[in-house]
């Protein structure tokens, strides 16, 4: 049995080979004792501060907001270690790793962000990494597989089903039923199946604790709403997590509408995706009438999933949290306008939720006080907004 | 209403039973249902009666088979490219039993088609094709007990998994849930003829005994008659073939006689390893 919970509401759960089960008990069991451990603490902490560079920042932009009633300000995960939030569970299941005695850790990735994340982790901890990439993801993140691999990791591209994120956690699954007894499977973000979405939130909770002191002391209050994108949705849980319990706070999820949610090219898996299993959580899905996973779309590679984290779907369904969605378009505008305004180039998954606070600024009519999770830069998306875009901005 | 009473019939406790006097363990080939399309999926299905097999063990083609290599993803692709609905392999069981109305029929399969249909109704409807077991690859006993109890209402056997790593508990509760047969496990890792069956110690074999587990069929890494009878002689009371069966469909895609041959002869060859 279980020693946490598995499930938030319905949602959740162990949906795996019963071959599975043995490792994510050890897993579970591993990282209860290392909550517990202050020596672990110790050293989690450590790494965060010095090798990562927590806590990080919180910017209020200057120029980006017109309405003066409205403070817009960034916690600015773009400026850790990496690239992105993605390391600060990174280490803390590595750690993990060590703590179970296995000595390889397999990891899925589709931008590249959580890959350079792993890699540059089991660098430090001297672990083996084996990391899948769809082979479509492998060509349109070149630079993060160059890095990755510099790192020491070993990246395998995945040809079967679409070739993108979807298929590389399945690949990375059926690596890890022959190999749990020396592999640790470090799962990217906050789903997957009991205890990863639980561990995954944990071990980014730190982001929701800065930002809640941080706001305390700039501002005397709490904020009236925080703003994260979610595709799988670890940024937003570590946001959300310290600010559940406090009913003033609006906790707000944005999802990739890609090409708009009235097309089938999207990755909105809360706004127009329905419940279902994928990768061993039930959760809300995309899928088809008959139960096949559809495959999603956004501009953001990080946002490409057609499921989303349990604990989101559970949040969503009582009410405590808000998710809404914004097109590439939109999050692409958002990408220059902090680029240009506060001279932060923003990664493009983060300027979905920049680009839905952007709006709310516009609308607010009373004091509001909005954070956004910066939950990466966007150096890995240059040459992809390139491309996009053309030379057009550059007047 | 003939479906229904056939299927109150106890065909795996009689399969069991007939294969006992006989002194044969079970050969059990797996294929996809539905791949490559429709009307040869019937065929294959057939071909794998004539040539011997004791129970069938069918598969749902699904998008994201987290339990399976490369052969049996490529069989879920196949059939997928063809547009193959749930409905179809219903359809394609339906006049299977109808032409064969003994034969143990399995079905294995992913959880997310079954929930997406509604459990009831899958079952129910699987009921009424002509089925006689579901085994649900990514639902482990700690998931199990509402598929369980919808099982036992609809009559079909809710077939678990015993897996090469399971602790004394887990084979406890197998012993007290399992009805039909119980999937041995032969090895770790996805389903696939590339890694070899490891044939289980005889002190896994004698704690399924002692935990009343329902029979075991050995599965995973089987592809010759060798392992074949190495599984029943270490206890076992069958073995189930996937891959190298569905790696006969793949490698004759363009000559479905000769295919069918194959496929027959394979069941023929692996049935007579059975025999004890």
């Amino acid at each position: 049995m279980n020693h946490l919970d598995s499930k938030f509401g319905d949602y959740g759960g162990m949906y795996v080979p019963e071959l599975l089960i043995p490792a994510l008990d050890q897993l579970e069991q591993a990282f209860i004792d290392a909550q517990k451990d202050p020596d672990f603490q110790a050293e989690f902490m450590g790494l965060l501060k010095d090798y990562a560079g927590r806590p990080t920042a919180m910017t209020l932009t200057r120029n980006l907001v017109n309405n003066p009633k409205v403070k817009l300000y960034l916690k600015r995960e773009d400026l850790l270690h990496g690239g992105a939030h993605k390391t600060n569970q990174v280490l803390g299941q590595a750690l993990l790793t060590k703590r179970m005695g296995k000595t390889e850790v397999i990891a899925e990735t589709g931008a590249g962000q959580h890959g350079v994340a792993t890699a540059l982790a089991c660098a430090l901890m001297g672990l083996k990494a084996r990391i899948y990439m769809g082979a479509k993801d492998v060509e349109r993140q070149a630079p993060n597989v160059f890095r990755m691999r510099l790192m020491g990791a070993e990246v395998i591209p995945v040809h079967a089903g679409s070739g993108t994120l979807k298929d590389a956690v399945n690949e990375a699954m059926r690596d890890w039923s022959a190999s749990y007894d020396k592999a640790h499977y470090l799962l990217g973000t906050a789903a997957g199946p009991h205890p990863f979405p639980t561990i995954v939130r944990e071990f980014h909770r730190m982001i929701g604790e800065e930002t809640k002191a941080q706001i305390l002391e700039k501002e005397g209050r709490l904020p009236d709403a925080v703003v994260a994108c979610v595709g799988g949705g670890s940024n937003a849980i570590g946001m959300f997590a310290d600010f559940i319990d406090e009913p003033s706070v609006k906790l707000i999820g944005v999802e990739p509408a890609g090409k708009g949610v009235h097309t089938a090219e999207h990755g909105a898996a809360i706004g127009k995706g329905t419940k279902g299993i994928l990768h061993g959580a039930y959760s809300y899905i995309m899928q088809d009438n008959d139960g096949q996973i559809e495959e999603s779309y956004s501009v953001s590679a990080g946002l490409d999933y057609p499921a989303v984290g349990p604990q989101h779907a559970y949040l969503s369904d009582i009410g405590r949290a808000e998710y809404v969605s914004v097109t590439d378009d939109e999050a692409l505008n958002a990408f220059q306008i902090l680029s240009r305004k506060e001279g932060i180039i923003p990664a493009l998954e983060s300027s979905h939720a920049l680009a839905h606070a952007l709006n709310m600024a516009d609308e607010a009519e009373e004091e509001t006080i909005i954070v956004v999770n910066l939950s990466g830069r966007g150096d890995k998306d240059l040459a992809h907004v390139h491309s996009i875009l053309g030379d057009q901005n550059h007047d | 209403m003939t479906n229904s009473v056939a299927n109150s019939i106890d065909r795996y406790a009689k399969l069991f039973e007939q294969l006992d006097q006989k002194n044969e363990g079970a050969f059990v080939p797996f294929v996809m249902v539905g791949d490559p399309d429709i009307s040869t999926s019937v065929n294959i299905i057939n071909a794998l009666i004539s040539g011997g097999a004791d129970a069938l063990e069918l598969g749902f083609p699904y998008s994201d088979p987290i339990a399976d290599g490369p052969t049996i993803q490529q069989a879920s692709i196949r059939a997928l490219s063809n547009k193959i609905k749930t409905d179809d392999n219903f359809e394609i069981i339906r006049q299977v039993r109808a032409a064969h109305p003994n034969i143990p029929i399995g079905l294995l399969l992913y959880s997310n088609l079954v929930l997406k249909r509604g459990i009831e109704k899958f079952y129910q409807d699987a009921m009424n094709a002509g089925v006689d077991s579901i085994l649900i690859a990514d639902v482990p006993l700690r998931e199990a007990d509402r598929f369980i109890a919808v099982a036992k209402q609809t009559g079909i056997k809710q077939i678990l998994i015993a897996p090469p790593n399971a602790s004394d508990d887990t084979l406890a509760e197998i012993g007290e849930k399992s009805q039909g047969y119980t999937y041995l496990l032969g090895r770790a890792g996805v389903t696939g003829a590339e890694t070899a069956v490891t044939i289980p110690a005889s002190a896994l074999i004698d704690k399924l005994t002692q935990y009343k587990v329902a029979p075991p069929l050995l599965g995973f890494g089987i592809s010759t008659p060798a392992q074949v009878k190495d599984a029943i002689q270490s206890g076992a009371a069958g073995a189930i073939s996937g891959s190298a069966t569905v790696n006969i469909i793949a490698e004759n895609l363009s000559q479905p006689e000769i295919m069918l041959d194959k496929l027959q002869s394979f069941v023929t060859e692996m049935k007579a390893a059975t025999h004890k």
